[in-house]
C-alpha cells in the first residue's frame, strides 16, 4: 500500500523490496555502500573508455577515439616487436652460407624455424603443407630433383624460380611433341609404353616397345639421358624414380609427351629476404629429400 | 495495464552503509594461539625467499623461486616444467581437502587463523592500536573534530600500514627473481619497472583490504563463508555460544534475586564484551553465521568476564550442536573426532599426497615425445623406399648437457636420418641436449628399397640416456601404401 511503503518480513525482522511471489516477499538486503560507490566507478571507467577508445559508430565510419588507437595499430606495432626479436635471434644467418647454417646446431635449429613459418606463408598452396606436392608441384620429400637437392641448389632454385620473369631463373623446354607434329600418335603410344618399362611399370599391352625405344634414343636422350635419369644441370626430370610430377599413368605420360608440361616457379629472391630464402633453402633440404 | 499500487514502492536506500567496527583488545588462549599463527605465516613469507639451495652451475640457487621468463617454479629439491603444471592441480586438491578435513574437524579455523586477509587485518589493527588507543579511544577519535592530534595520529596510522603494505607488496617479488640482487635493485631504483609495478599494486590492496575493507572481505568478496555451510556438520567444532548455559540472559545481580526466588537464570549477564572484540562485528550467541570467521576472540574475552564473576567459564567455547542437544537430553558432552566423513577426507588426502609422492619421485629426468608427420602421411622415395617423418622432442632437465643415442625398432631394416642428430655406429643417431632444455629433432625412417611394409606397422623409438641410463621408450606408428 502507498501509505505503507516499508513492510517488515515478521520472522526475520528485515524489511522487505516489496516484490512478492506467491505470498512470498523478497527480503531488503541491500549492497553496502563501497560495492556502490565500485559500480559507480565502472560506469566512470566506462565512460572514459567510451572516449579513449574508438566505439561510437557513425554513419559511414566511426569516432576515431582520443588517442587514435586501433586494434589493427596494436597488431602491427606487436608484429614489428616480433619483428625486431626475430632479427636479432636470427642475426647470425645473414653473414652464413647455408652449409654454414646446416653445421652449426644453433644456427640450424633458428634456421628450421624461420623456415617452417615461411614455408606455411609462401610454399604450401603449391607443395603442400609438409612438401609433398601434389600432380603439377613438385614433392619436395622424394629425393627427386629436377634442378638438384644440395643446399646450394635448392637456394638458387628459390631465389630465381622456375621460367620466371629473373635474368638468372631456371629454363629448360621439352618440344610438345604431338601438338607440335614432332611424333605421329602411334609413335607417343611407343615411346610411352617404353619410358613405363625404364621405371619398371607395365607398359600398354600389344604396343611396340621396341620401337619406343628407338624413337626415346632419337628425341629424348639428349636431355634425359640415355638410361632415362635426367639431368639436374638442365632441369631434365628422372623418369626411373616412381615419383612423378605429372603422374605416370599411360594417360597422363601421353598428355606429357604430347603438350609438354614447362610449370613456373616465382623468383622469390624478389619477394622474400636473403635470410628467409636461405631458411627455407635449410627446411627444404631438411624435408627428407635434401641430397 | 494499470501500474497497481503495490508495485509504486519505496525501495529504500540503494546501499546499505557499513557499520563500523571497532575490536577491542583481548588476551587469552585463543588470542595467543592468533599471535603465534600471525608470527610464522609472517616469518615463512618474508624469510622462505632468502633460503639458498645449491642446484650447480646452471641453476637458480634459490630455493623457492617462480622463474617467468624461463618457465620454471623451483621448490627446494623439486623443478617443475610448464608441462608438469598438474602438480599444482594436485596441490590445490590436497589444499582443498585439508581445508574440508580442518572444516570437519574445527570449523573454519583457516578464517580465523591463517587467512592471509585475517593475518594482514590483525596486523593493521594492532598497529592502529598502538596509534590511535583501543576500542573507546577510537570511537572518539572518529567522532572528533580534525585537531593537530587527530591529524597526527591518522597521519602516523596511514604512514605505517603503508609501510607494512609496501613491505608486503615488496616481498611478493621476491619469489620471482634473486631475492638479494632484487632488495637490493629494489631501493637504488634500479630494479625492472615491472617489479614496481607489481610492488605498488599489491601495496594498494594490502593497505585497502586489510586496512580498510577488512570484514567486509569476508562478508561481500569471498566465497569460502557461504561454501561453508555445505561443508560444517553437527559434529564440527565451531565457535558456539551455550545458549543452553547462557540463557536467560541477567546481570549478576538480577541473577541473585532470580535464584532467590527459585527462577532459572543463565550465566550471560550481556556485558556485550564477545561483541566488543569480535574484528567482524557479529554477536555470536545469535547462532552461527556467515560473519563469524572462528577466531575464538570471544571466548578470551566471555572468560575473562567469567573469571572475574566467578562463573566458569567456556560460557562461549569450540563446541558442537551435536553436544548442545545431548545436554539439552542431560547426556555428556562427546566429541567424534574421528567419523565417516573425516576418515573420508583423510583417505582422499592419502591418495592424492601418495599419488603426488609417487609422481615426484619415480618420475625421470629426461624426457622423449614422439609426433609422427602428418603431411605427408609417408612418402615413396626416388630410392625406392617409404619413409615416414616423425618429430621428436628430447627433454634434459638435469644442469648438464645429456647425449642420447636413439634406436628404432619394431619395422624390419629401416634406417634412421636427421639433419640435427648425428649418425652414431649400428645405425643410432645421436643427440644432444643443453642443460635444462628441450630439443626438437626431426627424423625420417626409411624402408630399404622395394620393401613393402603395411598399411601401419608399430615403431618403437628408444632414446637411451649415455651418463644416467635412463630409457625412455615411445611407441607410435610406420605408415605404408
Amino acid at each position: 500500500m502507498i501509505t505503507d511503503p516499508v513492510q517488515v518480513d515478521k520472522i526475520s525482522g528485515q524489511t522487505t523490496t516489496g516484490h512478492e511471489w506467491d505470498g512470498i516477499r523478497e527480503l531488503n538486503t541491500p549492497l553496502p555502500r563501497w560495492w556502490l560507490y565500485l559500480f559507480y566507478l565502472t560506469i566512470a571507467f566506462s565512460v572514459v573508455y567510451w572516449m579513449v577508445y574508438p566505439s561510437w559508430p557513425l554513419v559511414s565510419s566511426y569516432a576515431p577515439g582520443l588517442f587514435g588507437t586501433t586494434n589493427r595499430g596494436l597488431v602491427a606495432a606487436d608484429i614489428a616487436a616480433g619483428q625486431a626479436a626475430r632479427a636479432q635471434m636470427a642475426g647470425g644467418l645473414e653473414k652464413a652460407t647455408v652449409d654454414q647454417i646446416a653445421a652449426d646446431p644453433k644456427l640450424l635449429e633458428i634456421a628450421l624455424a624461420e623456415g617452417k613459418a615461411a614455408f606455411g606463408d609462401n610454399c604450401t598452396p603449391c607443395h603442400g603443407s609438409g612438401g609433398q606436392g601434389q600432380p603439377g608441384y613438385p614433392n619436395l620429400t622424394a629425393g627427386r630433383w629436377l634442378w638438384g637437392g644440395t643446399l646450394d641448389q635448392i637456394q638458387t632454385t628459390i631465389t630465381h624460380g622456375i621460367r620466371a620473369d629473373d635474368p638468372d631463373t631456371h629454363t629448360s623446354a621439352m618440344p610438345a611433341f604431338g601438338k607440335d607434329g614432332i611424333l605421329k600418335p602411334e609413335e607417343i603410344r611407343e615411346v610411352v609404353s617404353y619410358v613405363r618399362t625404364i621405371d619398371k611399370l607395365e607398359p600398354e599391352p600389344g604396343v611396340d616397345v621396341a620401337a619406343g625405344k628407338k624413337i626415346f634414343a632419337d628425341n629424348c636422350v639428349a636431355c634425359h639421358g640415355e638410361d632415362g635419369k635426367g639431368n639436374t644441370d638442365m632441369g631434365s626430370a628422372n623418369l626411373t624414380t616412381k615419383v612423378w610430377q605429372y603422374g605416370s599413368d599411360i594417360k597422363d605420360l601421353t598428355s606429357t609427351v604430347t603438350y609438354a608440361r614447362n610449370s613456373t616457379m616465382p623468383a622469390w629472391g624478389k619477394r622474400l629476404d636473403p635470410v628467409t630464402i636461405k631458411s627455407l633453402a635449410v627446411y627444404v633440404h631438411s624435408l627428407g629429400g635434401g641430397k | 495495464m494499470t501500474i497497481g499500487a503495490e508495485e509504486i514502492y519505496d525501495d529504500g536506500p540503494l546501499y546499505a552503509a557499513a557499520k563500523k567496527v571497532y575490536p577491542q583488545k583481548v588476551s587469552g588462549t585463543y588470542r595467543r594461539l592468533k599471535w603465534i599463527a600471525l608470527w610464522i605465516a609472517l616469518g615463512v613469507y618474508y624469510i622462505l625467499p632468502f633460503v639458498r639451495w645449491n642446484r650447480g652451475p646452471n641453476a637458480p640457487s634459490q630455493a623457492v623461486l617462480v622463474d617467468i621468463p624461463h618457465s620454471r617454479f623451483y621448490a627446494f629439491f623439486i623443478e617443475l616444467w610448464p608441462q608438469e603444471v598438474y602438480y599444482f592441480t594436485g596441490l590445490l586438491i590436497l589444499a582443498a581437502l585439508i581445508l574440508f578435513l580442518s572444516n570437519a574437524l574445527f570449523g573454519r579455523v583457516w578464517c580465523g587463523y591463517a587467512c592471509p586477509q585475517t593475518v594482514w587485518t590483525d596486523l593493521f589493527l594492532f598497529i592502529e592500536r598502538v596509534i590511535e588507543g583501543d576500542r573507546r579511544e577510537r570511537i572518539k577519535l572518529d567522532e572528533a573534530h580534525w585537531t593537530a592530534d587527530k591529524i597526527t595520529k591518522r597521519v602516523a596510522k596511514h604512514t605505517a600500514w603503508l609501510l607494512i603494505a609496501l613491505f608486503t607488496g615488496g616481498a611478493a617479488m621476491l619469489y620471482f627473481v634473486d631475492a638479494p640482487t632484487l632488495l637490493k635493485e629494489f631501493f637504488t631504483l634500479e630494479a625492472p619497472f615491472i617489479a614496481y609495478l607489481w610492488a605498488g599494486i599489491l601495496t594498494f590492496t594490502t593497505y585497502s583490504l586489510a586496512g580498510h575493507m577488512r570484514e567486509q572481505v569476508c562478508l561481500y568478496m569471498c566465497p569460502w563463508p557461504r561454501i561453508q555451510a555445505a561443508l560444517t556438520d553437527n559434529d564440527a567444532l565451531n565457535v558456539t555460544y551455550r545458549f543452553d548455559r547462557g540463557e536467560p540472559r541477567m546481570s549478576v545481580k538480577d541473577a541473585a534475586k532470580a535464584h532467590a526466588r527459585g527462577e532459572p537464570a543463565g550465566d550471560c549477564i550481556d556485558c556485550m564484551q564477545c561483541v566488543a572484540v569480535c574484528p567482524t562485528g557479529v554477536d555470536i550467541r545469535k547462532g552461527s553465521q556467515m560473519g563469524c570467521i572462528q577466531c575464538g576472540l570471544c571466548i578470551d574475552a566471555c572468560d575473562a568476564v567469567m573469571t572475574k564473576i566467578k562463573r566458569p567459564i567456556r560460557l562461549i567455547a569450540y563446541d558442537t550442536d551435536e553436544n548442545r542437544e545431548r545436554r539439552k537430553r542431560g547426556e555428556k558432552n562427546l566429541y567424534h573426532l574421528i567419523r565417516p566423513r573425516t576418515l573420508l577426507y583423510v583417505a582422499a588426502i592419502a591418495l592424492t599426497g601418495g599419488i603426488m609422492l609417487y609422481a615426484l619421485l619415480t618420475r625421470t629426468n629426461s624426457h622423449l615425445s614422439v609426433l609422427h608427420v602428418r603431411a605427408p602421411l609417408y612418402t615413396q622415395t626416388a630410392e625406392g623406399g617409404i619413409r615416414n617423418g616423425y618429430t621428436l622432442r628430447f627433454s634434459n632437465k638435469l644442469s648438464e648437457p645429456s647425449d642420447f643415442a636413439l634406436t628404432v625398432g619394431g619395422v624390419p631394416g629401416v634406417t634412421m636420418s636427421s639433419v640435427v642428430a648425428e649418425p652414431l655406429p649400428d645405425g643410432r643417431l645421436g643427440v644432444r641436449v643443453d642443460p635444462d632444455a628441450t630439443l626438437e629433432v626431426p627424423v625420417y625412417v626409411t624402408t630399404p628399397p622395394d620393401a613393402t611394409p603395411g598399411a601401419s606397422t608399430p615403431i618403437t623409438f628408444t632414446a637411451v640416456d649415455a651418463k644416467t641410463g635412463e630409457r625412455s621408450v615411445v611407441v607410435d606408428h610406420f605408415f605404408g601404401p
